[in-house]
């Protein structure tokens, strides 16, 4: 269930878009979905999905990997892709019963619906061509000059990386729990919700013992590995902004212009 | 740094004079007294075990020694730098490194070679530098290959491997390993035992808490604690011979030992210096 998502999920490969700088991938993305939000019309979307298009196979991800994470969303598009076309007062398309379609309410469903599916897939190019951790460096790289204004940047980034350390740990420590439990007469499959929330508990407690544990071992480790905040804190991954960090920046303000000339030039298809 | 370092004569590397250290818990009057005054001079370069019940005080000496723990009476001196000296702490942390029981809880990172640079990266090192010394440590502990492997997809012996490699590579001259092997199986035991040995044997001073005895046997120096208290200290094969004593504080001598002592009782003359399965098999094939 939890594996259906690819939102967060790396994709192996040594494309030219898994060599860029994270920072500059976590740049570009940001631009890009503040691109989407700029687009007025079909005109600016053809744009914006030639650019993914590009993006995608320059990331030499299979396609059927990318579909597989929008899958997991597909409710949420199906959900607004509804409610934009009952929705929208306008001229009526279709009537049954109550039930109204209009024109417009179309043209919203597929505007929306279009906008949210070119946004998840190119939110989740940056995490498929970019490993956790690096995602992590690139962050705590981005923050920094905001921490003269109570960022914690650092410290943001080491949860993260930490977060990424223990997931799996937990997760073996909950089966773990559940398998021990479950010998012992537990039963996390029936009954109604309310009552299986309940009978999480003889599964939760332990299982925050066991994190608060782990936290107290670790925080011990890591200071007698010397560890004392960011400060003077050197790194093994330096980050360097090369020449295929220029390209992409550049190939990013190309697109933007493009959108903000789409934006200009064409005259909306009719007014809403 | 204004530390005072503390003139000495150089061969004591780790000096623990009358230490005591106690819990303090809420709502109890008495504090538990979990170390009560060991007084221990370890030498550089020494490889030295420490061995004893659960409960008798000796992974609180060893957190005594790098820090984490601070005396409640008397003073430990790493290199000559007093752990009560708040200024000097990571100048000691960085010379007496530290291995810990639980292989899961003491790594950070979610890929092997970032976990073994953590250390000096909080030293401050050049990234150069890091490269090459994670590069050696990983190499020293075999686990190059695994340089980019997650933590959770490696055995237990493996992990603990990966986690002395993150001590190493910030070179300390003292390594403090607190039962590093007691949550591993026979295979990952060994491996770790190998590498502690090779340590040793390339100059770094060893300290091992274990309750082990055919681990301590490998070391050149046993002391045996008991309720805060050194009650044994000497080379292996003379607290060995105390087996009574051991016995008494459900320690059992090494195999090799216990036969030893058997044998002997039944007329044979076994030298005292065989402590280790390997030496008995020798001795008892070589003799007629």
């Amino acid at each position: 269930m939890i594996r259906d998502i690819t939102l967060g999920q790396y994709y192996p490969g040594d494309s030219w878009a898994h060599r860029l700088d994270p920072r500059v991938k976590i740049a570009v993305t940001f631009v890009y979905i503040l691109a989407l939000f700029l687009i007025r019309d079909f005109g600016g979307h053809a744009v914006a999905a030639a650019a993914l298009g590009v993006a995608v196979a320059v990331s030499r991800v299979p396609p059927k990997f990318i579909l597989r994470g929008l899958k997991a969303v597909f409710i949420i598009i199906l959900f607004t892709f509804t409610l934009n076309m009952l929705m929208t007062k306008g001229e009526p398309l279709i009537k049954a019963g109550f039930i109204v379609v209009t024109k417009e309410g179309l043209y919203n469903a597929v505007f929306m619906g279009l906008r949210l599916v070119l946004l998840i897939v190119g939110s989740s190019l940056l995490t498929l061509t970019t490993k956790p951790v690096r995602l992590t460096d690139g962050i705590e790289s981005l923050l920094k000059p905001f921490r003269r204004f109570g960022v914690p940047a650092h410290e943001l980034a080491m949860m993260m990386t930490i977060a990424l350390r223990f997931i799996p740990t937990l997760l073996e420590e909950t089966d773990k729990i559940m398998k021990a439990q479950m010998a012992r007469g537990a039963d996390f499959e029936s009954g109604s919700i309310l009552r299986r929330a309940k009978n999480m508990t003889p599964l939760l407690v332990p299982l925050f013992i066991g994190a608060f544990r782990i936290a107290q071992d670790l925080a011990m480790a890591m200071e007698a590995r010397c560890y004392r905040g960011g400060e003077g804190r050197t790194s093994l991954h330096e980050l360097r902004l090369r020449k295929q960090d220029a390209a992409a920046i550049f190939l990013t303000a190309v697109f933007l212009s493009f959108i903000l000339l789409e934006r200009w030039l064409s005259p909306l298809w009719f007014d809403i | 740094m204004k530390n005072v370092r503390m003139a000495h004569n150089g061969t004591d590397i780790i000096r623990i004079e009358n230490l005591i250290f106690e819990y303090k818990r809420e709502g109890e009057a008495a504090p538990d007294r979990a170390v009560d005054g060991v007084s221990l001079n370890l030498e550089r370069g020494s490889f030295t075990a420490v061995i004893g019940q659960n409960g008798s005080g000796k992974s609180t000496l060893a957190k005594n020694i790098n820090a984490l723990l601070l005396p409640s009476g008397g003073a430990v001196y790493v290199d000559g730098y007093n752990t009560g000296d708040a200024e000097a702490v990571w100048e000691i942390r960085r010379r007496a490194g530290m291995v810990f029981q639980n292989p899961d809880n003491q790594l950070v990172s979610a890929i092997v070679e970032d976990d073994v640079a953590f250390g000096p990266e909080n030293l401050g090192i050049a990234p150069d530098e890091i490269r090459v010394r994670v590069r050696e440590s990983l190499l020293s502990v075999h686990m190059y290959g695994e340089r980019k492997k997650a933590p959770h997809l490696l055995s237990g012996g493996q992990k603990q491997r990966v986690a002395i490699a993150g001590v190493v590579a910030m070179r300390p001259e003292c390594i403090i390993f607190d039962e590093p092997t007691a949550m591993l199986d026979p295979v990952g035991r060994e491996e770790v035992m190998e590498i502690i040995g090779r340590l040793h044997l390339d100059g770094v001073t060893v300290v091992l808490i274990t309750h082990f005895m055919d681990e301590a046997a490998l070391a050149d120096r046993i002391v045996v604690m008991d309720e805060g208290r050194v009650v044994l200290d000497g080379a292996p094969s003379s607290v060995f011979r105390r087996a009574d004593l051991l016995r008494k504080l459900s320690l059992d001598a090494p195999l090799a030992v216990e036969l030893a002592e058997r044998l002997r009782g039944k007329g044979f003359a076994i030298p005292d210096d065989i402590i280790n399965t390997e030496e008995m098999v020798e001795f008892l094939c070589r003799s007629k």
